[in-house]
């Protein structure tokens, strides 16, 4: 019986035949209840925020009024007003756009492919997540919006009968892109909204009757948590968790299409898809670490977002970067095996003698040197070094579109066409500005939403299982930790006080 | 003139002296209690009933004797409803209404392969928002009020508690017998819901 210790998932199956190699770390530590979860959690929303906060939107907020400069300049003057030219039609804007798409990616990896494979471990990162995929989608649409230079004829996208009847070319794999990403960012939001309503429910039923409380009423739509309404709902989350799923890997497919069915040299390669799957998700999984573990800090979510998740999601970073890493290779052997002299030379010229050459080995050390260093448990449990890496691989996903889009077109079939690319300062500032709408976009979620699915994080607690018996935590010397006072910061125990800056209330 | 509607659990001034029993409500701490409260609560023979739990507990449709949701068949048609949509919007607009040439690739049904991409999506599309709003349905959701809200210890259902109602349209639903079978079920808290008129 001694050995018998606490599995999250069957606490009444604990026996003495199990070997304590085999017991799972618990999802949420130090044995905390139900009412600590909604307190920790609601907390963030209800107290006033911490400095931190502040000191992150106050330039967030300048950096939206210096891309909405950006944008009004572009649109009143024209897309000269960018960098990109001839060959070189295709500069940050479109680099941008993949870039910001496929950090949305890992949102619906958790929210929807580790929900169908029972990765339980997701709960405490999946509405972030899903938040985070909703915003980089914002920060991805704009740019092709902008892009097509006549902003006010961007509707000629739409499948809408105008006065030319002319239909748009569904033969066309930007016209599949339009497609492929609204559907994803209405999909996105609807999951989002869905998985939120239960919790939109806890924090009207804590909030006095005032404005607040029927701001989130009303989005709550009247939720009483009753079983004849979670019975519908669960099969509905779970649908749009299965449909969510093939969703995800087709929207970067389609982008990658965009590439792979030109005829450019370094483009026309089938390795696109699963290469630009990977990567997104790779690219994504960096930037929700890069969010999560500041909002760990100053939120002290220390025992919702354990180490543990920090572990698994470092380790998908490492997965996905070695294939990355193999699409790269393959990239390059494939050219040289496929025969085809423009398309060896197009990537003699990315790797070897190519005025792009730097930017292809920022790429490949960012992606795929760098995330090595997750092979070792110890890197895995600084938070430094996770940072770092994810800075790295941030910045590597991004260079990796630069290098696709930019590099390939700027060295195409005939030499004299050939012509370098830099960008504008408008360019340039219009992607930082971006940086700042998706932080402010954040931080406003942060400010009015639950950070933690406060629903299903109390579905993973031991006590959730209808067959739970208290006295086997009694058995198994399991010792809830003590409910401060209200969860007050100056209550809480040192190993977590130290970065708590945002207390629930008494 | 007043409305007789109270929006969530805001105390409104409007009040009418006619009130309508909705139903008794229980309260228990546990998951494990209310399980399997609901068992006897099903084996007992009431049928408009409904727990309340924080979190969808595992096995609760068993033990309340519901069916399994039909939601997937409507998610069904609206996935149908959507590729039908695609097929005929690029088929229609492509071959019939105005055959359009691009990079020499044909307009007629075989380039039906460079429509796939449109199909899928919609498909996606049209269950995603089906699967949304028929489960909204099912669940008979968005209401802006329930007698629910009504019952001061309630509001902890979204916290740590769990609740079974025993509604007053129940055909088996008595005043005094209803209150004592909850009671007997492990239920505290027991209190008469009432809904203003």
């Amino acid at each position: 019986m001694a050995e018998a210790a606490h599995d999250p998932h069957h606490p009444h199956a604990a026996g003495p035949s199990r070997a304590k190699v085999l017991l799972r770390e618990p999802l949420v530590l130090n044995q905390r209840s139900m009412s600590w979860v909604t307190n920790r959690i609601c907390g963030i929303v209800e107290n006033p925020q911490p400095k931190g906060w502040w000191y992150i939107i106050v330039p967030c907020v300048a950096l939206v009024a210096v891309m909405v400069f950006c944008f009004t300049y572009l649109v009143a003057t024209g897309v000269g007003v960018w960098g990109p030219n001839h060959p070189v039609a295709w500069g940050w804007d479109i680099t941008n756009f993949v870039f910001w798409i496929g950090i949305g990616h890992a949102g619906t990896l958790i929210s929807a492919i580790l929900y169908l494979t029972r990765q339980k471990w997701r709960t405490a990162v999946n509405r972030a997540a899903e938040a985070m995929t909703i915003f980089a989608v914002m920060c991805a649409g704009l740019f092709p919006a902008l892009h097509v230079g006549r902003v006010w004829m961007a509707w000629f996208l739409a499948p809408i009968p105008n006065s030319n009847a002319i239909w748009q070319n569904f033969k066309s794999p930007l016209l599949w892109d339009v497609f492929a990403v609204s559907t994803y960012f209405s999909v996105s939001v609807v999951f989002w909204f869905l998985g939120l309503v239960p919790d939109l429910a806890t924090l009207r039923d804590r909030c006095k009757p005032g404005i607040r409380k029927m701001a989130y009423g009303l989005f709550a739509l009247g939720w009483r948590g009753g079983n004849r309404q979670w019975r519908h709902y669960e099969i509905a989350y779970g649908l749009l968790a299965a449909l969510s799923t093939p969703l995800v890997l087709s929207v970067h497919t389609v982008v990658s299409f965009d590439f792979a069915t030109s005829i450019v040299p370094g483009w026309h390669t089938t390795i696109f898809p699963p290469y630009f799957v990977a990567g997104a998700i790779f690219g994504g999984f960096a930037m929700v670490l890069t969010l999560m573990i500041p909002v760990r800090k100053i939120y002290g979510l220390h025992d919702l977002f354990t180490m543990k998740h920090i572990d698994n999601m470092a380790k998908i970073i490492l997965l996905t970067g070695t294939i990355v890493g193999y699409a790269y290779l393959m990239e390059l052997f494939i050219a040289w095996y496929s025969g085809s002299l423009y398309e060896f030379d197009a990537f003699k010229w990315r790797i070897l003698y190519g005025p792009y050459t730097w930017a292809y080995y920022c790429m490949f050390f960012c992606n795929v040197i760098a995330p090595q260093v997750f092979w070792f448990k110890k890197m895995r449990e600084n938070l430094l070094v996770v940072m770092i890496v994810c800075m790295f691989v941030n910045a590597g996903m991004w260079y990796e579109r630069f290098v696709i889009i930019c590099t390939t077109l700027a060295r195409d079939f005939l030499p004299g066409q050939w012509d370098m690319y830099h960008p504008s300062w408008v360019e340039i500032w219009t992607f930082i500005g971006t940086f700042g709408f998706f932080m402010m976009l954040f931080l406003i979620f942060l400010r009015f939403l639950p950070v933690i699915a406060i629903a299903e994080i109390k579905g993973v607690l031991p006590e959730s299982d209808p067959h739970y018996d208290p006295s086997f935590a009694k058995r198994d010397n399991l010792v809830a930790a003590p409910s401060y006072e209200g969860d007050r910061l100056e209550n809480r125990p040192a190993e977590t006080t130290a970065v708590v800056t945002n207390a629930a209330p008494a | 003139m007043p409305i007789p509607i109270k929006l969530f659990t805001i105390e409104s001034t409007v009040s009418t002296p006619l009130k309508r029993v909705h139903g008794y409500l229980a309260e228990f701490s546990s998951a494990r209690d209310v399980f399997h409260a609901a068992e006897q609560t099903r084996d007992a023979g009431y049928s408009s009933w409904d727990v309340h739990s924080p979190f969808p507990v595992h096995g609760m449709d068993d033990a309340m004797g519901l069916p399994r949701s039909i939601l997937p068949r409507f998610v069904l048609i609206g996935g149908v409803i959507g590729i039908t949509t695609a097929f005929l919007l690029q088929y229609l607009t492509q071959v019939v209404i105005y055959p359009t040439v691009v990079q020499a690739k044909p307009a007629n049904i075989y380039t039906i392969a460079a429509f796939f991409p449109v199909m899928f999506e919609l498909t996606i599309l049209f269950s995603a928002f089906t699967a949304l709003f028929t489960c909204l349905v099912m669940m008979k959701l968005p209401r802006l009020h329930h007698p629910l809200f009504n019952a001061p210890s309630f509001s902890k259902f979204s916290d740590d508690k769990f609740f079974i109602c025993i509604e007053a349209r129940d055909p088996k639903f008595s005043a005094e017998k209803t209150k004592s079978f909850l009671a007997g079920i492990g239920g505290s808290n027991i209190e008469l819901v009432e809904d203003e008129l």
